[in-house]
């Protein structure tokens, strides 16, 4: 409150630059970049540490009490006892690695890296609205993140009741054995929640108020667009989930009975909080993924974004759907059916944006000239991964289909399909694509594309067969599939999945030493080695503090490639010719 | 509007609204879903739950939370008063509303602080040891809801307090009002939102 009061605008910092110390320049920093940076490194270190949790989960699913887990003498009796992966640290597995990944890697890799990197520059300012805010709300995933390591390690270990903490399950320690892990994953989220609405107040006040001259709504990116759209879907879900997890809390602590039935609460209540903020929360992990996707495409297709306009609107309409349709998480819940029939069809009417914007990125690429590097083939491996998922999505909307498939691993495949193969597919892109900007210089691109085609068999080696283990009726969370009768037969399946889930976490450490090796080794790269039309490109690599010496002014539509009335290039700055006519984005 | 947007023109550039109040609203439109989900929680569960509620009177002190409801719309008007004085450079009017919307927040929470005691040590619901948090749902509901808004409160207070030793230094006049205007979009919710809790908690 006092901070958002005593702001100073992005003027005053550009006067700061040279008299700044080392703490205030790259750990207290209220640069938009460098927190985009800190961002990044915090959520890199816990992809690996949900990769790694995952990895524990693959080898005790293939290999139930068959075989001693390699090195499993480095873990506490607790998690491992003689050698074997022990069912409560399973839970805490499971639950672990959802919540990791959704809310310390993902979500603050898609919003917290790319909202602050990219929001003032390609909007053309100097700094965010609320630049200490910006810092505080680094500063508030902080906490969170040591308190979800810690939980690790405390009696009863870490929260153990599944990433969507059902109430009772959740709310009651003796039903779990898990006492003070819950309450400490409860606190980082609200840690989380501060953070995610600290951040899209600034993103979306910036993009309200601060675009550079000329750069009308409808000359913002799409990448823009997508990060606007989604900071308010997280200024609005976030509370909501805030206040359901500090009332969990209070029935942990204080003995109240919100979510207990026995004190006369309602268990279905914490389901629909949970879901009224976990729909939205669906499309803030993949709207920014649609937004990089079409940058990427139309800079590697070299062609305007087809439909602008429609790409927009498609986004505004799943934003404000992902709203009414939380209820299609819940037809196994005991809810009224014909409350089921309209969450039904509200989550159907989703697959027709989703759809759009899937034809128009097709559209894109369609006879155009395709460079294929590294992030191009991540964006392209987005829509065909995203298109699976979004289908398998479709067999869930519908009520029958779902109570089969219902907590099988068809909704670990669905779900992996649009968060690995749709937004962490996106994520790689972005990260190739704009580490010249953050970095000056470019990832190998030999490494690049290695690890491409790696990510993208393997994946897919892991998660579609899936579908069909789901199919058969392997439970979602269980701990050994070996003594269901229903069950045989899919030993190798489940084997074959895990060696390749190895296979697909190795492929990440490639991934990191290119990070790291480029740093250093990387070829130098340009203000704009992608030839690419936004402003971010129009100022030296990496930017210097304040971004810009003169506020640019905007022209052009954002993807002005292949443009007829430039001859000399087939690209078209915002900011640059202001004699050529381009025709307003979206009339493409 | 995108047909408009032709070579060598230079529309729009943001609102005409400066920074801090855009924030102010949008960070104002998070507090609401904060307390949607408060509140819808507590009217899903006291119809879950018809015949184990409290009558209003019953374990509640009505007269004196009214008077208190009575305290905070009156501060809401001192901190139009400070924001009127403050636009007119008017250095006294500003320093001695900021202090009675200040004085009036804080008597506010001393009197909820002491509405909480007396609940605590000397009232019951449906035989518990004094009325607390974990006194039912009709505990849980009532300390959670107004227990947030007190917290709000509280860190309205805090900026008030702030904003009053500010006034002496001569900080705000006709050319620096925006700080008195954000916050006072800010404290103006907190007593909306204290009017809806009033009335559903206490009322009916």
């Amino acid at each position: 409150m006092a901070t958002i009061v005593a702001e100073a605008t992005g003027q005053a910092i550009l006067h700061e630059e040279h008299e700044q110390s080392f703490l205030r320049k790259y750990i207290f920093s209220t640069d938009h970049k460098v927190i985009a940076i800190q961002f990044l490194i915090y959520t890199l270190f816990f992809l690996m540490i949900g990769g790694l949790l995952a990895m524990l989960m693959r080898y005790q699913i293939a290999w139930p009490a068959r075989g001693e887990l390699p090195l499993g003498g480095i873990f506490p009796e607790t998690m491992v006892a003689s050698g074997y992966i022990l069912p409560e640290f399973y839970n805490a597995l499971v639950t672990m690695h959802g919540s990791v990944m959704v809310f310390l890697a993902i979500m603050p890799m898609l919003v917290g890296v790319w909202a602050n990197y990219l929001i003032p520059l390609q909007l053309g300012t100097h700094d965010m609205a609320f630049p200490r805010l910006n810092m505080l709300s680094f500063w508030a995933m902080v906490p969170a993140g040591i308190l979800t390591l810690a939980s690790f390690f405390v009696l009863g270990g870490a929260a153990g009741a599944g990433w969507t903490l059902y109430a009772p399950l959740s709310a009651r320690p003796d039903l779990t054995g898990v006492g003070l892990g819950q309450i400490l994953w409860l606190l980082a989220l609200v840690f989380i929640g501060l953070s995610s609405i600290l951040g899209s107040v600034n993103y979306i006040t910036t993009t309200i108020n601060m675009r550079a001259p000329g750069m009308t709504w409808m000359r913002m990116p799409l990448t823009i667009w997508s990060l606007f759209i989604t900071a308010i879907l997280a200024l609005l879900a976030m509370p909501v989930l805030s206040a359901a997890g500090i009332m969990l809390i209070f029935d942990q602590t204080i003995g109240t009975s919100f979510f207990l039935p026995e004190g006369g609460g309602q268990p279905l209540l914490w389901q629909h909080l949970f879901w009224f903020f976990g729909h939205p929360e669906v499309y803030i992990l993949i709207l920014p993924a649609m937004g990089f996707t079409s940058e990427i495409l139309s800079v590697g297709s070299r062609k305007p974004v087809f439909g602008y306009k429609a790409m927009v609107l498609a986004l505004v309409s799943i934003a404000f759907l992902g709203f009414i349709v939380w209820g299609h998480h819940m037809f196994q819940s005991g809810m009224n059916p014909t409350l089921g029939l309209a969450f039904t069809v509200s989550t159907l009417f989703i697959a027709v944006p989703s759809a759009i914007k899937t034809f128009n990125w097709m559209g894109t690429m369609w006879r155009g000239n395709l460079q294929l590097h590294s992030a191009m083939l991540f964006a392209i491996g987005f829509v065909a991964m995203f298109a699976i998922g979004g289908l398998s999505g479709v067999f869930m909307a519908s009520t029958p289909v779902d109570i089969y498939i219902h907590d099988t691993y068809f909704i670990v495949a669905h779900i992996h399909y649009v968060l690995f193969g749709g937004s962490l597919f996106a994520l790689f892109g972005a990260i190739y694509f704009w580490y010249p900007k953050m970095f000056g210089r470019v990832m190998n691109e030999t490494m690049g594309k290695i690890h491409f085609w790696l990510t993208f068999v393997l994946f897919n080696v892991v998660f579609f067969p899936m579908h069909g283990v789901g199919m058969v009726g392997m439970m979602r969370r269980i701990y050994d599939s070996t003594g269901y009768a229903h069950l045989q037969g899919i030993e190798d399946t489940n084997a074959l999945i895990s060696w390749a889930a190895f296979g697909l976490f190795a492929s990440g450490f490639l991934f990191a030493f290119n990070f790291f090796w480029s740093l250093k080794k990387g070829k130098k790269a340009g203000a704009n080695p992608w030839n690419a039309t936004t402003l971010e490109w129009q100022t030296p690599s990496p930017p210097k503090h304040g971004n810009w010496e003169e506020i640019p002014v905007v022209y052009h539509g954002p993807h002005e490639y292949s443009h007829p009335d430039v001859e000399d290039k087939d690209w078209l700055a915002q900011n640059e010719r202001p004699d050529v006519v381009s025709p307003a984005a979206g009339s493409h | 509007m995108a047909h408009a947007a032709t070579a060598g023109r230079v529309p729009e550039r943001g609102l005409d609204v400066y920074t801090q109040k855009v924030g102010m609203w949008v960070f104002l439109c998070s507090e609401v879903m904060f307390f949607a989900g408060l509140i819808g929680s507590y009217v899903v569960l006291r119809f879950g739950a018809a015949d184990t509620w409290a009558e209003p009177g019953d374990v509640l002190n009505v007269p004196v939370t009214a008077f208190n409801t009575f305290l905070l719309i009156c501060s809401s008007v001192t901190m139009v008063k400070a924001f009127a004085a403050a636009q007119e450079g008017d250095q006294r009017g500003i320093k001695v509303w900021l202090l009675a919307t200040t004085l009036l927040g804080a008597t506010f929470l001393g009197v909820q602080v002491y509405e909480y005691i007396e609940l605590v040590l000397h009232k019951s619901w449906e035989g518990s040891h004094g009325f607390t948090p974990a006194a039912g749902l009709y505990g849980a509901t009532f300390f959670t809801m107004t227990g947030f808004h007190g917290f709000h409160v509280l860190l309205g207070v805090i900026c008030l307090a702030w904003a009053t030793i500010r006034a002496h230094k001569g900080h705000w006049g006709a050319d620096n009002t925006h700080g008195i205007e954000v916050l006072g979009l800010y404290w103006h919710f907190v007593d909306l939102v204290w009017i809806i809790l009033f009335t559903i908690v206490y009322l009916i």
